[in-house]
């Protein structure tokens, strides 16, 4: 059941910056119009590890990308990536949009959304040539789609549609990747799927920070996970910090059922050997 | 040969030239889903028509072409202050700023109507356009336009798709979205501009509108899209024009607007994949094929019963079965026999040998699919056969065979009946049967 290696992707050169954090927020406040959404965040994570952002919904999860990314205006405080501002690092990071956010009839194809990936290196006005198509297609052969290359985008499933976005970031080549629930909605196969790829960019040295909706899998995919509900409740190692104290914390009164669902899996794990094949690490 | 006089020449080149530049810059307003705002801009633009005359006291193009250039942007930039700084929608504002600059245009024109300069008249033709008051001067003017605006469009290609599809991801990856959206907003009310004449600012929209959203009816690539809208613009244009100079008292703009409309419900109707006949088309086609492999399996059946495949079996007794009417079941009987699958029989009909493959196979994936649902999905046995009844339509051959493996190529379903194999001899089947 173990994935294939889905890539060779190349193993990141080492600049000097490794001593860094791949991401530091420092006091970070974010409000649409008067309403805040993100509280005093302040929170450093490391390099080359699988994190996951966790909380319930409302709590600022997509917020928090969108405004280490410079998408929206903080109110106050700062963000580094690697030591450096955004607009400095801009070309060491990808990102992966929630699937929902774009208009899928739009006419385009599959190749030409992952080409969009090498716009940021392209810059103002060249046109993608048969080079970059190359390296499109590679990338979607990274993600196991590449006989899709010329189909409409709203005829892909809806996991080939996740591909395809990651297909983009990959093309992106970059350092640190920022995704948002790149597991929703998608089909058990895409799921492996984008587990080994999300574990080829971590042995590689690259950093993957994830918005992550699913509780159940949190502790078999990643290594690190930062619990938000409009403040930082608690980041640090799978271990110590996936912890039910903490999560109750992170969700209320709605912890009841999400330890229930927790208890089944394990129970169901137990019985079934073949469901401890997929991640590696087991629930703290 | 069309002999063209000099002012159908005139028209015919605005026109075109219009329905090229609004079929194009439609498109973007299509997928970004504002075709309002086109419709807003352009009303906008009146007032601005106005103080050019004003202010000039001359109908010059130029300056008439620069207010209209210069309110349009104040009309988008307002709708744009609306939506960030209140609480109104964009819907709202869109609808409050379309009114009042269009309110404020009239009243102007009322005005410029009363003074006593004796050049004022003409200038109301900017509301439903006048195709025939173009002159070489304006076409110059318009020419320039449209070749900034396609400039533009083929300059900021990429820019502009990113930003029509992924704003967010265009942002991250460094490009100023908001840069971007101004230079549309503008390219956008440069082609108000070049439709004044023609069109006016009441219809200009609908040389955005629909061209573009014919053209996606068509194709699902923007490039080919773009070129598709600016045909079909184009088309719409000369016809306009050509039409109103053959019949006399036609006006040249709505004509242009009625074309485009013609065009786009014939898009909407009859184009590949998205039209409304295709789709009716799929759908009969669809229904169609179940009647008649419906009818098919019935007659296996049948077969199966009497353990003789070539039985007739008579049409009552068909109707029977599905509770068809007898011309329905004469129908899909005639079909069938258009196929050779079956042969009419003294009021009957019987499976010929290829239909009794063909419906052989049809029971075969029936019969499969439910052992499936018992098997893996723990259906019970009287639960399934609704389901397999739909699913024997669509199963392609590939996933028969998928099904089949997986199932350890059993021979009987959860009925006890056999699950007929397509190379078994018929003598070895109606032993199976027994």
């Amino acid at each position: 059941m173990t994935p294939e290696p889905v890539l060779p992707i190349r193993p990141l050169a080492d600049p000097e910056s490794d001593r860094e954090p791949a991401l530091e927020i420092h006091d970070l406040t974010v409000a649409y119009h008067t309403q805040p959404v993100l509280w005093d965040i302040d929170l450093t994570l490391p390099e080359g590890q699988l994190i996951a952002i966790v909380g319930p919904n409302g709590a600022g999860k997509s917020t928090l990308l969108k405004a280490v990314l410079g998408l929206i205006k903080p109110v106050t405080g700062w963000v580094k990536i690697c030591g450096a501002s955004y607009r400095r690092r801009r070309s060491w990071v990808a990102y992966v949009p929630q699937r929902e956010s774009v208009d899928w009839d739009f006419p385009t194809s599959a190749l030409d959304v992952v080409l969009m990936g090498l716009y940021g290196n392209l810059g103002w006005f060249r046109r993608p040539k048969a080079a970059h198509r190359e390296k499109a297609l590679d990338c979607l052969d990274k993600v196991g789609i590449r006989d899709l290359a010329d189909r409409q985008i709203s005829q892909l499933s809806g996991g080939q549609q996740q591909r395809v976005f990651l297909a983009r970031a990959l093309a992106q080549d970059a350092r640190i990747y920022f995704m948002d629930e790149p597991f929703a909605g998608v089909d058990v196969t895409t799921e492996r799927a984008i587990l080994a790829l999300l574990q080829d960019l971590r042995a590689t040295g690259r950093t993957v920070i994830a918005v992550h909706h699913d509780l159940q899998t949190v502790a078999e995919y990643f290594d690190h996970v930062v619990l938000l509900n409009m403040r930082l409740v608690a980041s640090g190692p799978v271990q110590e910090t996936f912890t039910d104290e903490n999560l109750q914390r992170t969700y209320g009164g709605r912890l009841t059922v999400l330890t229930q669902a927790t208890e089944d899996l394990l129970k169901a794990r137990a019985q079934d050997p073949s469901l401890q094949h997929r991640g590696g690490r087991s629930p703290g | 040969m069309l002999e063209l006089d000099f002012t159908t020449r005139n028209v015919l080149l605005g026109a075109s030239l219009l329905g090229v530049v609004g079929g194009v810059m439609g498109c973007y307003a299509f997928l970004r889903r504002q075709s309002l705002l086109g419709d807003a801009l352009a009303h906008a633009a009146l007032p601005g028509v106005c103080l050019g005359f004003l202010l000039t006291s001359s109908k010059e193009p130029l300056p008439l072409f620069v207010g209209a250039l210069a309110a349009g942007l104040a009309g988008a930039l307002a709708i744009l202050a609306i939506v960030r700084w209140s609480r109104l929608k964009e819907d709202t504002a869109i609808g409050m700023v379309l009114s009042v600059f269009f309110g404020v245009g009239i009243v102007l024109l009322t005005h410029i109507q009363k003074l006593p300069l004796g050049n004022q008249s003409g200038l109301d033709k900017f509301l439903f356009g006048q195709a025939a008051t173009l002159m070489p001067r304006d076409l110059e003017v318009m020419s320039l336009l449209a070749a900034f605006v396609l400039g533009t469009v083929a300059l900021f290609y990429k820019e502009l798709k990113i930003l029509c599809f992924d704003r967010d991801y265009g942002a991250s990856l460094g490009f100023p979205m908001r840069w971007l959206e101004i230079l549309l907003t503008l390219l956008l009310v440069t082609v108000v501009v070049v439709g004044l004449q023609t069109v006016g600012v009441i219809l200009i929209v609908a040389t955005l509108v629909m061209p573009a959203a014919a053209a996606r009816q068509w194709t699902s690539r923007l490039g080919p899209m773009l070129f598709l809208a600016a045909v079909f613009g184009a088309a719409s244009g000369a016809g306009g024009a050509l039409l109103s100079a053959r019949i006399a008292q036609l006006p040249t703009g709505p004509v242009i607007v009625l074309l485009a409309s013609a065009v786009l419900v014939v898009s909407l109707l009859v184009a590949p994949g998205r039209g409304i006949v295709w789709s009716w088309l799929q759908h009969r086609s669809l229904v169609r094929r179940i009647l008649r492999e419906n009818l098919l399996r019935d007659l296996w059946k049948v077969g199966e019963a009497s353990r003789d495949w070539s039985v007739r079996v008579p049409w009552a007794e068909l109707q029977g079965m599905r509770g068809l009417s007898a011309r329905e079941a004469r129908r899909v009987g005639a079909w069938l026999y258009r196929d050779a699958l079956v042969e009419p029989r003294e009021e009957g009909l019987r499976l010929t040998s290829g239909g009794e493959l063909a419906a052989r196979a049809l029971v075969r994936k029936h019969r499969l699919w439910e052992l499936y649902l018992t098997r893996q999905l723990e259906l019970a046995a009287d639960h399934v056969h609704r389901d397999a009844d739909a699913m024997e339509h669509t199963l392609s051959e590939e996933a028969v065979e998928i099904l089949d493996e997986k199932l350890g190529r059993p021979r009987f379903d959860p009925h006890g009946q056999p699950i007929p194999r397509p190379e078994t001899p018929l003598d070895e089947l109606a032993g199976s049967t027994a």
